[in-house]
């Protein structure tokens, strides 16, 4: 880990002279940023939802409030939806660190997400086979981690290992 | 320079963030608190997405609508426009209201929504609480709409009554409803269930009183309850402005 020496297996291909992130895969970590500022906006207004006990638009699917004041919408008092939000915050730190460069975030960001993608997934078969109800901006979360996990494995294993060493 | 730029566009999100928060925060609370300006009263959820929309850049949420869970709906299902009604079938406003809104179903058709909800007063009102009942139990065979004009077009009769029952009876077997499962129904936990879903739903709107009308989650202030007032309302929502 961490040894980040750019030389590149193939020969055709562009030596880049130590540049941690490369030109290719900065999308990925650009895109990653935007989408996580996707999921921040998201679970910021579930959030303060969760305390205003305002009323939540439920237009494409059923059942929001069920979803949303079920027991599993809380930890300790503290709503799913504030994990959320500070989750995609540092998910959005990460990547921007990442972008310009910093190695260490770029390997950290793959461990959150994947953390992510778990509690998504859980919430997910929460929503389907224990409370039979779905909240579309619970499904928002879950489709951005979802993407968020295609990113992170995209970069880490396709156009990361071109340039570093992992 | 490009060493702090990561930093502080980190930093700068989270002030956004933060801000944007509490903006919505404030105006959720707002909402909450008090009826203001124009043919509506503040409203919660309109004021979210433009807010959204600054945090994440990104295109708005889908246009706000109450949840649709009651499935009493008429006129245009995927409307853009919906509008929602908390009623009691025995308060006079929503009589007076009714006919209204008829006209309104006729002239605005598939443009628009409406959706009814039960919100029973039984302390006021000794029958609204089995005529909404009623009301449910004629749903359970697919015949709400026509228990609800019953209900709304003979409220004089029906609300002096000593005893509702009878004549809500009477009602389903007008309408060819199957009267034995309807007396049965209306005293059944599941349309006691849909009675007090949609009232706790509206309570937790903020609902107070009947009739309220939401459009588009906007309550609508009680003094635009009007044939001309509701036009306006909901011809501003469908973007002919005047």
């Amino acid at each position: 880990m961490g040894a980040s020496n750019s030389k590149t297996r193939t020969g055709n291909q562009k030596r880049e002279p130590k540049t941690p992130a490369s030109s290719r895969g900065i999308y990925i970590l650009i895109l990653m940023t935007l989408l996580s500022l996707v999921g921040l906006a998201d679970s910021i207004y579930l959030t303060v939802k969760h305390y205003t006990g305002g009323i939540v638009p439920c237009t494409l699917t059923n059942n929001c409030e069920q979803v949303l004041n079920s027991s599993y919408a809380t930890i300790g008092g503290v709503p799913l939806a504030a994990l959320g939000a500070l989750a995609y915050f540092t998910v959005f730190s990460l990547s921007t660190l990442a972008a310009f460069g910093n190695p260490r975030a770029r390997s950290l960001l793959f461990y959150v997400v994947l953390l992510m993608l778990a509690v998504s997934i859980w919430l997910f078969i929460l929503q389907a086979f224990v409370l039979h109800a779905f909240c579309q901006f619970c499904l928002l979360s879950a489709i951005t981690t979802l993407l968020l996990t295609l990113l992170v494995i995209a970069d880490r294993f396709y156009f990361r290992r071109k340039y570093e060493a992992i | 320079m490009k060493r702090y730029l990561p930093i502080v566009i980190i930093a700068g999100v989270l002030i956004i963030a933060v801000v944007a928060g509490i903006a919505l925060w404030k105006s959720s609370k707002l909402a909450q608190e008090e009826p203001a300006s124009q043919p509506f009263a503040q409203s919660t959820p309109q004021a979210s997405p433009s807010q959204m929309a600054q945090v994440a850049q990104t295109p708005a949420p889908p246009p706000v609508q109450l949840p649709p869970d009651n499935p009493h709906a008429l006129g245009g299902l995927n409307a853009k426009v919906t509008l929602d009604e908390y009623g009691d079938y025995q308060c006079p406003p929503c009589g007076a209201l009714y006919p209204e809104l008829k006209t309104l179903e006729k002239d605005y058709g598939d443009q628009v929504r409406f959706v009814f909800h039960q919100f029973p007063l039984p302390t006021v009102h000794k029958h609204a609480e089995l005529a909404a009942h009623a009301a449910e139990a004629a749903a359970l065979q697919g015949h709400f709409w026509e228990m609800h004009d019953m209900l709304y077009q003979n409220q004089l009769s029906w609300s002096v009554a000593e005893d509702a029952r009878p004549v809500f009876i009477q009602y389903a077997r007008m309408l060819g409803l199957d009267v034995d499962r309807f007396t049965r129904d209306l005293d059944s936990p599941e349309v006691k269930a849909r009675v007090d879903t949609d009232t706790e739903r509206g309570k937790s709107l903020g609902v107070q009183g009947t009739p309220t009308v939401f459009i588009n989650g906007r309550q609508l202030k009680p003094e635009v309850m009007t044939n001309e007032g509701l036009r306006l309302a909901l011809d501003y929502m469908l973007g002919k402005k005047k």
